[in-house]
């Protein structure tokens, strides 16, 4: 059973290096779930901290693939109209409207079905996230911070999931001729339903070591000369050993080198961190201790050290 | 691809694997199961670790586990049980001793007239005495009337709306209204609000200064738990942090908290406080669950460590908290003052300091969570 009909790797090393061409570099563990999830037409679960490129890795994997890309963002209160499809009231009204106005102006009396038929049009229909991925295949759909969305939603996008059609009452049954390739994250503020789990690929997305996390800011960051991005690595490193509230990322590393040569600097003194710290530490907890342990800390020691 | 029919030997093996895997603790199913030899078959079976750990496990828990039990049946030589089993008592104690009471044997020996002599104003009496100090017989009263509270948090208005009869008007639905009338906008439909009660986060100390009362205590998170399945959360802290939630939602209060001691693996144990609710914060609190939650801490504040640490954890847990409350069984004492360090340091971020030392007190708990 295979979900996307676009550009298929044949391993997951393969999958790995297309992702890489993209700029995103997986370890083979992200690698081997997304193979899998491709292979066996199964959702892929990812769990992981904060800015670790859970929802980076549906976007490459749809670039790699040739497949259209639809964000389903998850929050409390989401229901049908927001995440399926709503039909189009306004424009139904003056369809309506002008139907009448059309009518009188002839003197022929409006046919009912007719009227009904056009009302309820595919037109009017306006295609939410969940609609667009079964419409637009091959299609990666992210279903991004699951957790977030009630209890009785995860429910429902079960039965999306399995069946890949929905039922509109006036329309009828609308299938997706390939299913989409559905990847959900989840942040764990909640225990989603191991219904749900159950039919996924569970995966947790650890920070790259060392050497991948050089690699991705070269990728991502040209501009960034690379004992910056050496330096940067580095000290991102060492700041996940410190115990913070909210250890930095990828996202963050690669937003800090980015705000560094923004800045012109070549390489990283503990003027230009100081100056930029609020790009990788976002507490004001984490900023204090950071600047207790001391910056030149951070920085000085062996540059290929990733560890203190 | 080198896929191919997976063997009937490959398959025993990991199915085998499967349940080696269950004993230690992971939920693995057999549909579970049977998405590991389809992913073994796609795969090939060098890539037997991937295959089995993406289809069985379910959270990161599951994963050291999953490592250990693979090293074990694949790594050669037979499963060292107790290498990779997680560390759990060997025999879960469930109902924390009453220490003050008489022996155990002379309190078997009265409890059947204590039973019978039970009435309603030995139940009033019993209503304020204090749960370390009670026989046998009076025990399983209380236990019956913790299981009769009810604690439950107060609402809180959610994104949802529902329709009313009055309140702001409801775009959709009055238009929806209108075209079944030809278009005519004859009534505007409105909405209100819909009201979501807020999450309860219990934290219990299970560790040895807390003994006489964990029993009461866990017996009260299992009323809770009972009563709002969704959206309370129970966690016990000592040396380590351990959700027992899913423990507690057995219907029979006895088979929960045996399920919950087995679960919990320092019983008695020290108390890290400060340790155990970083570890809270880091892994559920700030990630949701305590947001906007009323949070409930169950324990005596005996801190082995930096009363200063405590502080830290407690006024990060007190900005994400909607409420804070401290449960101390130690306050309803005569001349009881909260002196010990890590009390005195907690005391600045808390909304609620109440007692919970017996079923008079727990009730007022009880009203405590319900103040909006």
């Amino acid at each position: 059973m295979t979900t996307i009909t676009g550009r298929q790797p044949a391993s997951p090393v393969e999958l790995a290096r297309d992702l890489a061409a993209t700029g995103y570099l997986a370890d083979e563990g992200l690698a081997t779930a997304g193979y899998l999830a491709m292979r066996l037409g199964r959702p892929l679960f990812l769990e992981g901290e904060a800015g670790v490129g859970k929802t980076a890795f549906a976007q490459a994997l749809a670039e790699v693939t040739g497949a259209h890309f639809v964000r389903l963002q998850c929050y409390e209160g989401l229901d049908v109209a927001q995440a399926l499809y709503d039909w189009d009231f306004p424009r139904q009204i003056l369809h309506l409207r002008a139907a009448e106005a059309a009518g009188q102006a002839t003197g022929k009396r409006l046919d009912q079905e007719t009227l009904e038929a056009s009302l309820y049009d595919r037109r009017f229909l306006i295609a939410r996230p969940l609609l667009q991925a079964l419409e637009h295949t091959p299609c990666v759909l992210l279903v991004d911070e699951v957790d977030r969305a009630d209890d009785e939603f995860e429910a429902f996008l079960l039965e999306v999931l399995a069946d890949a059609a929905i039922t509109i009452p006036e329309l009828g049954r609308i299938a997706a001729p390939t299913p989409p390739l559905a990847v959900l994250t989840s942040n764990r503020t909640r225990e989603v339903h191991d219904a749900l789990k159950r039919r996924c690929l569970y995966h947790w997305v650890e920070h790259p070591d060392f050497e991948r996390e050089v690699t991705i800011l070269r990728a991502r960051l040209p501009d960034v000369t690379d004992r910056l991005a050496t330096q940067v690595a580095t000290a991102t490193g060492r700041m996940r050993g410190l115990d913070l509230i909210k250890p930095p990322g990828v996202a963050e590393s690669i937003d800090w080198a980015a705000a560094l040569s923004a800045l012109g600097a070549r390489s990283l003194d503990p003027e230009a961190a100081a100056a930029t710290l609020g790009a990788v530490l976002k507490y004001r907890e984490d900023v204090d201790r950071v600047r207790a342990t001391g910056l030149a800390a951070l920085l000085d020691a062996p540059l290929l050290d990733p560890r203190p | 691809m080198n896929s191919g029919a997976v063997s009937t030997e490959v398959t025993g093996a990991l199915v085998g694997f499967a349940r080696t895997l269950r004993h230690a603790g992971v939920a693995a199913t057999p549909d579970r199961v049977q998405a590991m030899v389809t992913a073994v078959e796609a795969l090939g079976p060098e890539a037997v670790y991937w295959a089995g750990r993406l289809t069985l496990c379910g959270q990161p828990d599951d994963l050291p586990i999953y490592d250990a039990a693979f090293a074990a049946y694949f790594g050669g030589g037979k499963p060292a049980r107790d290498a990779w089993l997680p560390a759990r008592p060997r025999l879960p104690r469930v109902f924390a001793p009453f220490t003050s009471g008489p022996p155990a044997d002379a309190v078997e020996q009265e409890e059947p007239e204590q039973v019978v002599a039970l009435s309603a104003s030995t139940t009033e009496v019993l209503r304020h005495r204090d749960v370390a100090a009670l026989s046998s017989g009076e025990r399983d009263e209380v236990r019956r009337l913790i299981g009769l509270l009810a604690p439950a948090t107060a609402p809180r208005r959610s994104r949802r709306h529902r329709p009313a009869r009055r309140g702001e008007v409801d775009p959709r639905r009055t238009v929806r209204h209108t075209l079944t009338q030809a278009g005519e906008p004859a009534r505007l439909r409105r909405r209100r609000r819909r009201t979501k009660p807020r999450r309860l986060v219990i934290l219990l100390d299970v560790s040895g200064s807390m003994t006489p009362y964990a029993d009461a205590l866990l017996r009260f998170g299992h009323a809770a738990v009972r009563r709002r399945p969704a959206v309370c959360e129970v966690f016990t802290i000592g040396t380590r942090l351990t959700r027992v939630t899913r423990a507690l939602r057995h219907r029979d209060p006895d088979a929960a908290l045996r399920a919950a001691g087995s679960a919990i693996p320092d019983w008695h144990g020290g108390t890290r406080l400060a340790d155990s609710l970083a570890a809270f914060l880091t892994r559920w609190g700030q990630r949701g669950t305590a947001r906007g939650a009323v949070v409930v801490v169950c324990s005596d504040g005996w801190e082995r460590g930096d009363p200063a640490a405590l502080a830290a954890q407690l006024q990060r847990l007190s900005r994400l908290a909607y409420r804070l409350v401290w449960v101390n069984p130690h306050r309803g004492k005569p001349g009881y003052a909260p002196l010990a360090g890590g009390m005195a340091a907690a005391l600045p971020y808390l909304d609620d300091f109440v007692a919970g030392h017996s079923i008079g007190a727990l009730e007022e708990l009880v009203v405590v969570i319900s103040r909006a």
